[in-house]
């Protein structure tokens, strides 16, 4: 036999991968080892980790529109505009949400490293997933994610419907990844690899052939019910009330962003990159998963008297809208001409992973002095007891609906044109028709919000026991920054999108 | 003879997951994973896997399902769930639906490409060439699949602290998964 040699290794380029587990370990093996930090020591150090590791990926970006993408550690990782993207999108994620996080453990005298080296290794998993090139790989990611998220949505312990969220996720999570990593045996089957670059060689050689392809039209299906799981797609969505209502608040914020980027980024890793040569096969699936989710998530969303809840089905809309995205690029998936699908999509994700913490970052607010207290009758008044939260909570929730001049309406505007560019016209009116639905949603709060009088005290001044806590009104500030800047002036953030349509394989 | 390693093979490996979901007892369903990741074993053995199937016996048949009898035992052997309750009357018969269907569909799909999946490389006779392969591939080709491996482990310590530790307070309580 030759002598081993072992595959070459871009340190460089792995670097903000290193940086997040790297800092993760420290912090929980240090943290385990000191007393009590300083209160907010433990957050200070995460998103400095979590800062320096955008820094890098965002100097590796400059990088890869110079020299081109190409793949890492023997083709496991691709380096390439779509990971970096998303690396990004998932770790400003992770700052505004560690923001987030300190008062509430504090506040419930759970301070701790834990969490926080929870945060960084789900964000390792989800930029893992986003970057993968090799379905073991990804597969990997997606469980370090999703451990991640089950023991993050149990992490209130004190309360039961904390535990009951953790314990569901995890026995519907683990179902899922059951059919998951099915379909990746299948595919592995029916190609003879399990890399991506491998794969696409491979049917390329048997669709010009006319091979038999039942095996990975099998696979397909059984990936697309793991992945519809992860990002709450209906019919795979009934976990989603449950758990974003039961999970501590900043880890549904967590959830809502990390979460669904990683998840949609490996829907594009698995559909548009790998498996291009089936894309008729698979874009009908994801047309019907698109349109039951516009359409379930909206008219739901609507009944609900919890924030949080509510909020869980509109972030399954938002799936769909999502899905409508993935379904435009499915149509020239392959092509050396992609299309604006997947340019859409990074668009919506990072414009939608920023409005849904700071939405939430509102709720856990007015939550946490309303006790925990999070239905509509919570808000009543909120416009007069602090106008400014109010406000934030308006921009948000504009976002979401997609009004103009904020991010929601740039993202829902690029997703319905890629899908009209391809001629989906069935699919981008019904888009819109559960847009109008779920804004129905969105006012219901606003009204809550701004019209409703006060319900306990009555004499209009500023309620001093409303208090803001330092990082969520730096989170929540930022955010409503963020949503209404790009909802301005959305030009430079779509020009610089639009490189990532250049995979490596 | 190889047919027949096969069939008995596939008997254990399907006997022992059925037995894992409707034995009443958790230590009978402990017992089922047993024997079907021996099945396993022995599947591996007719493909001259030979180390994997030691390995398979060692890790899973050996340690695994200890630790999850030790589990069970902690937990109390007599706290059988009764699975009578049922919310919605359409749910079980439409899994049943479901489960089969999606058996089906699999099997008609490994059926029909029966004859175009393509061999794998034939491995070479010498004694250690199985552990040999498998550290070529484990160390190259998938050498980042195995360190990531590490980042699960270490979610899954940190997920326990969390989940364990004492809470300060008479809030603390106890989580029993």
């Amino acid at each position: 036999m030759p002598p081993f040699v072992g595959p070459e290794v871009a340190w460089f380029a792995l670097s903000p991968l290193l940086v997040l587990s790297g800092g993760g370990l420290l912090l929980l093996v240090v943290g385990a080892l000191t007393g009590r930090w300083p209160r907010g020591l433990y957050a200070a150090v995460t998103a400095t980790v979590a800062g320096t590791a955008a820094v890098l990926a965002a100097i590796q970006w400059s990088r890869i529109a110079d020299d081109g993408p190409s793949t890492l550690v023997a083709g496991a990782l691709s380096y390439d505009a779509f990971a970096q993207f998303l690396t990004i999108t998932i770790l400003i994620s992770v700052i505004l949400v560690v923001l987030l996080t300190d008062e509430d453990l504090h506040e419930s005298d759970a301070d701790g490293p834990e969490v926080y080296g929870l945060y960084l290794m789900a964000a390792t998993g989800g930029i893992i997933m986003a970057a993968a090139n090799d379905l073991i790989v990804l597969f990997l990611g997606l469980e370090a994610l999703s451990l991640a998220l089950y023991v993050l949505a149990a992490s209130a312990r004190q309360r039961s419907d904390s535990q009951e969220s953790g314990l569901k996720y995890f026995v519907l999570g683990g179902f899922s990844s059951a059919f998951f990593l099915y379909g990746i045996a299948l595919i592995y089957g029916g190609t003879g690899s399990t890399n991506i670059g491998r794969i696409v060689a491979s049917l390329q050689s048997s669709v010009t052939t006319g091979g038999d392809n039942a095996l990975v039209l099998a696979g397909i299906a059984l990936l697309l019910v793991g992945l519809g799981f992860k990002v709450a797609a209906v019919p795979f969505h009934v976990w989603t009330p449950d758990v974003y209502q039961g999970a501590p608040t900043p880890v549904t914020a967590f959830m809502a962003s990390v979460g669904k980027a990683a998840a949609f980024a490996a829907i594009v890793r698995v559909l548009v990159v790998a498996l291009p040569f089936y894309r008729e096969d698979w874009r009908p699936a994801i047309w019907l998963l698109a349109v039951l989710s516009l359409v379930v998530g909206s008219a739901l969303a609507v009944v609900q008297t919890n924030v949080k809840r509510m909020l869980a089905y509109s972030s399954i809309s938002h799936a769909g809208f999502l899905l409508v995205a993935i379904e435009a690029a499915g149509h020239r998936a392959g092509e050396a001409d992609p299309g604006s699908g997947v340019v859409a999509l990074v668009i919506y994700l990072l414009a939608y992973s920023v409005l849904v913490i700071g939405t939430f970052a509102v709720v856990t607010v007015v939550g946490r002095n309303a006790s925990g207290d999070v239905t509509l009758d919570a808000f009543k008044g909120l416009s007069t007891r602090r106008p400014a939260l109010a406000l934030a909570l308006t921009v948000f929730l504009f976002a979401q609906a997609g009004v103009p001049f904020t991010s929601g309406f740039v993202a829902k505007f690029g997703v319905i044109q890629a899908a009209v560019e391809e001629r989906s016209y069935a699919i981008a009116i019904i888009a819109m028709v559960a847009a109008v639905i779920a804004a129905f949603l969105y006012l219901r709060i606003m009204v809550s919000v701004w019209l409703s009088g006060e319900s306990s005290d009555v004499d209009g001044e500023p309620d001093q026991t409303l208090r803001i806590p330092i990082g969520a009104g730096l989170a929540i500030a930022a955010a409503a920054a963020f949503t209404l800047v790009v909802g301005v002036m959305p030009g430079w953030l779509i020009s610089t999108a639009e490189a990532v349509t250049t995979y490596a394989r | 003879m190889e047919l027949l390693v096969f069939v008995a093979a596939s008997a254990m490996v399907l006997g022992g997951a059925l037995g894992v979901i409707l034995m009443r007892n958790p230590v009978h369903s402990a017992l089922g994973l047993v024997l079907t990741l021996f099945g396993v074993a022995v599947h591996f053995v007719a493909l001259e896997a030979h180390f994997l199937a030691a390995v398979q016996v060692i890790v899973y048949a050996g340690a695994i399902v200890v630790l999850f009898l030790f589990v069970i035992m902690l937990l109390g052997v007599d706290s059988a769930e009764d699975l009578k309750v049922d919310g919605l009357t359409i749910q079980r018969p439409l899994a049943a639906i479901i489960g089969i269907g999606t058996v089906a569909i699999v099997s008609v799909a490994v059926l029909r490409t029966r004859s175009t999946i393509a061999a794998g490389p034939a491995l070479e006779a010498s004694g250690d060439s199985n552990i040999r392969l498998l550290s070529r591939n484990l160390f190259s080709d998938q050498v980042l699949a195995f360190e990531i491996t590490s980042v699960l482990l270490i979610v899954a310590v940190a997920g326990t602290v969390l989940l364990t530790r004492k809470q300060s307070g008479p809030t603390g309580a106890r989580k029993g998964s």
